[in-house]
């Protein structure tokens, strides 16, 4: 399947490039520094959009493609930005069969965006997790640092409501 | 003394050279191990599982594509363990891929339909995710069927290891895991070449040529068309691979009949319009040498080497020589100088190439290509494309007697023939700069430095007393090697020759294709140019600048090469492009 992608404009800064090219800096030349790099341009921007990402490439003389097959190979890189707040729902095993599936689905109906997407003012972010390791409040979400468990569907609108 | 180690494979000994895989050992043996996903100098990843071997002695089976021979060893290829695992792993590939065995390009030529068959697999043993992907058709020269692929990842080793471009890669992982460009580009929204060495490293119908034939066909079947064709030097080399004839056997007889058997009314050859390029492109040199100018001179007949120069090295696009291609000479000659000639209108002539190339697809579409006001070639079609036609006409190829090309534009020199195999162009154009130099003959025609499949290839000629120095290169990643080492003033030359593909257009991206069987295990490129070499050898024309044809064109209508209206016709501009 192909990722959905974000159409949200890029809004870097000088200063994080700054911040970038001297990590591409340190590690320019090094077998196997893309990972590292990845991880804290990830730190610097919060994602991975392709400015970034050609940037590396850029820097590195490795083939864009090569940088994004990295950054779609492992699950701890994000290409979409994260909303204001960041509205996450635990898809692990536990609060999968506890009905995690149909919070998702009413958060998308009423964010009125997919999982993994941003809302066009950045408000919200949707994203699914893996097992977030409470699942004796299962089904479980999460937005930004706060947790909300032993959720219905019914709930959800209460919960956005807090935050618009 | 190469150093030789003894092992023993399906229990017999062979001595075989210490720094062998198991996969070249077993060739000593006889065995050809399967894969699909290795590729000689191209592809050593051993993920495909289909070459997997037993070694006396290891934990589990051994890919033999990178499982390196040692004194004692002990291998088994064909036991019932093997044929089991092989066979599963068939069936696993197969689980995600499109079955439209039926009507898909390759088949016959598929790698895999070839192995299936001959392990006997059950084809719906598994079913995988079967992701949907849309036909990736935004190129004018390469199509991608995602839905066929097997992640065998030859064509993602071709474009980054081999050309140096790296235009597609692996995205996502397990299931989701497919070819495409970063960000899900599509082809043509990158900086593809479009030198189509993908294409020609796919096992399966995962890549292919875009199909024009049906153009060409509507084109003969309306009687208000003049429809001609010229074919390039290399094709005559290299399509009788596609009608089960050895790679290296020159059918330029038998092609010829059977163009003529399909209804065109003209079959010329490239190799006239080759030897045109050449007069144009020597002057151009002799010119620019002179005066210093935008050295060094860099050849342009090859559109994939043209669009990398572009995208790649925007800086060098002065250096290009300003001629077009033979393919494009031709059809920009027939619509002027021929047309006025017999009295044709430029827009009744369908002028078609065929080309040993997927990048020529996207030349006929370039600005100024457009000589008498419409495209100088309307459509190019590959040489697999070809013998699809003489295929679905049901000509019996084998079976034709040889035909010659037709008048008044049949006539091309062993210089010109020679251009199909790197090295060629630039001993053509030393032959001619040379004689115009010294006004006498050569005493030896053959430039031997510029000759051979090696990457990059250097050397100095005394012309007129004034030293010259040539380089030619073949594959891209080489181009970059060189242009890099020019750029930092590390290395000067005066003229270069530049492929895109590697070996040149007998090794091009519209070829027939070959299974890694053949291509790891035989020198197609050597092969294919001896015909080029041969022929070369055995023509009394042999200098581009005393074909008569040549000649004819300039007394009636060009003048002199690198005249007013050779420079209106015969030459071309370009651009330079973004990086993406």
């Amino acid at each position: 399947m192909k990722k959905k992608l974000t159409s949200v404009a890029f809004n870097g800064t000088p200063e994080q490039e700054a911040r970038l090219d001297a990590v591409i800096a340190e590690h320019k030349g090094e077998k196997g520094a893309l990972m590292p790099i990845l991880q804290k341009a990830q730190d610097i921007y919060g994602y991975l959009p392709i400015e970034v990402q050609r940037h590396i490439a850029l820097g590195m003389d490795i083939p864009l493609s090569e940088v994004y097959g990295v950054a779609t190979f492992y699950s701890q890189f994000i290409l979409n930005p994260k909303g204001e707040y960041a509205v996450a729902v635990c898809l692990g095993t536990a609060c999968y069969v506890k009905g995690a599936g149909l919070l998702m689905d009413k958060l998308e109906s009423l964010i009125g965006i997919k999982n993994g997407e941003i809302t066009a003012d950045r408000k919200f972010s949707l994203d699914a997790t893996r097992c977030i390791g409470a699942c004796g409040l299962a089904p479980v979400l999460t937005v930004n640092e706060e947790v909300y468990g032993r959720l219905t569907p019914d709930m959800i609108k209460g919960i956005l409501d807090k935050y618009n | 003394m190469e150093n030789m180690v003894n092992i023993k494979i399906n229990d017999k000994e062979y001595s075989v050279p210490a720094n062998s895989t198991v996969l070249e050992a077993a060739r000593y043996a006889g065995i050809d191990i399967p894969t699909l996903c290795y590729l000689k100098d191209i592809n050593e990843i051993g993920a495909c599982r289909l070459c997997l071997v037993e070694v006396k002695g290891a934990r589990g089976l051994a890919a033999a594509c990178v499982y390196p021979v040692n004194e004692g060893m002990e291998v088994y290829t064909n036991t019932p363990r093997i044929r089991q695992t092989r066979k599963t792993n068939l069936e696993l590939v197969l689980s995600a891929h499109k079955k439209k065995c039926l009507t898909c390009i390759r088949s016959t030529s598929c790698e895999l339909q070839k192995l299936c068959l001959e392990y006997g697999v059950d084809e719906d043993h598994f079913r995988g995710n079967n992701n949907e992907y849309p036909l990736d058709e935004s190129t004018p020269f390469i199509v991608r069927d995602n839905e066929k692929c097997i992640l065998c990842r030859r064509c993602v080793a071709a474009c980054k290891n081999m050309q140096g471009i790296g235009v597609i890669g692996a995205n996502d992982r397990g299931f989701d895991t497919h070819i495409a460009g970063a960000f899900e580009r599509m082809l043509g929204e990158t900086s593809c070449i479009g030198c189509g060495q993908c294409v020609v490293a796919c096992p399966v119908g995962a890549l292919y040529e875009k199909d024009d034939t049906a153009k060409v066909l509507e084109a003969i079947a309306d009687p208000s068309k003049h429809v001609v064709i010229c074919a390039a030097p290399s094709v005559r080399a290299t399509i009788g691979e596609c009608f089960d004839y050895a790679p290296g056997t020159d059918v330029e007889g038998k092609m010829v009949a059977a163009i003529k058997a399909l209804g065109f009314d003209g079959v010329y050859d490239m190799n006239l319009t080759a030897d045109l390029t050449i007069m144009e492109e020597a002057t151009e040199f002799l010119g620019r040498f002179k005066e210093g100018k935008n050295l060094p001179l860099i050849t342009s007949c090859s559109p994939g080497w043209i669009k990398y120069c572009e995208h790649y090295f925007p800086e060098f696009t002065d250096n290009l020589s300003s001629c077009k291609s033979p393919q494009q000479m031709f059809g920009a000659m027939y619509k002027t100088y021929y047309a006025q000639k017999v009295g044709l209108k430029p827009e009744d002539i369908f002028f078609v190439s065929v080309i040993p190339c997927t990048a020529k697809k996207f030349e006929v579409t370039r600005d100024h290509q457009n000589a008498a006001g419409v495209p100088d070639v309307d459509v190019a079609i590959t040489t697999r494309e070809l013998a699809r036609m003489i295929k679905q006409a049901g000509i019996d190829f084998r079976a034709l007697a040889d035909e010659r090309f037709d008048d008044p534009f049949g006539i091309g020199s062993g210089a010109g023939a020679i251009f199909g195999a790197t090295g060629g162009v630039m001993e053509a154009a030393l032959r001619t700069a040379a004689e115009v130099i010294e006004g006498k003959p050569l005493e030896k025609l053959e430039f031997e430095d510029v000759r051979g499949t090696e990457g990059i290839k250097r050397a100095t000629y005394v012309l007129g007393g004034a030293e010259i120095k040539v380089a030619v290169v073949s594959g891209t990643a080489n181009a970059k090697k060189l242009l890099t080492a020019i750029r930092n003033g590390e290395e000067k030359v005066d003229f270069i020759e530049i492929m895109a593909c590697p070996g040149g257009c007998v090794n091009g991206g519209g070829q027939p294709t070959q299974p890694a069987v053949v291509r790891n295990n035989v020198d197609l490129k050597t092969l294919r140019a001896s015909v080029l070499y041969t022929a070369d050898r055995n023509m009394d024309l042999r200098r581009s600048h005393e074909n008569s044809a040549v000649k004819m064109l300039y007394d009636e209508y060009f003048g002199h090469p690198g005249s007013h209206k050779a420079h209106e016709i015969l030459h071309t501009k370009y651009v330079k492009r973004g990086l993406n």
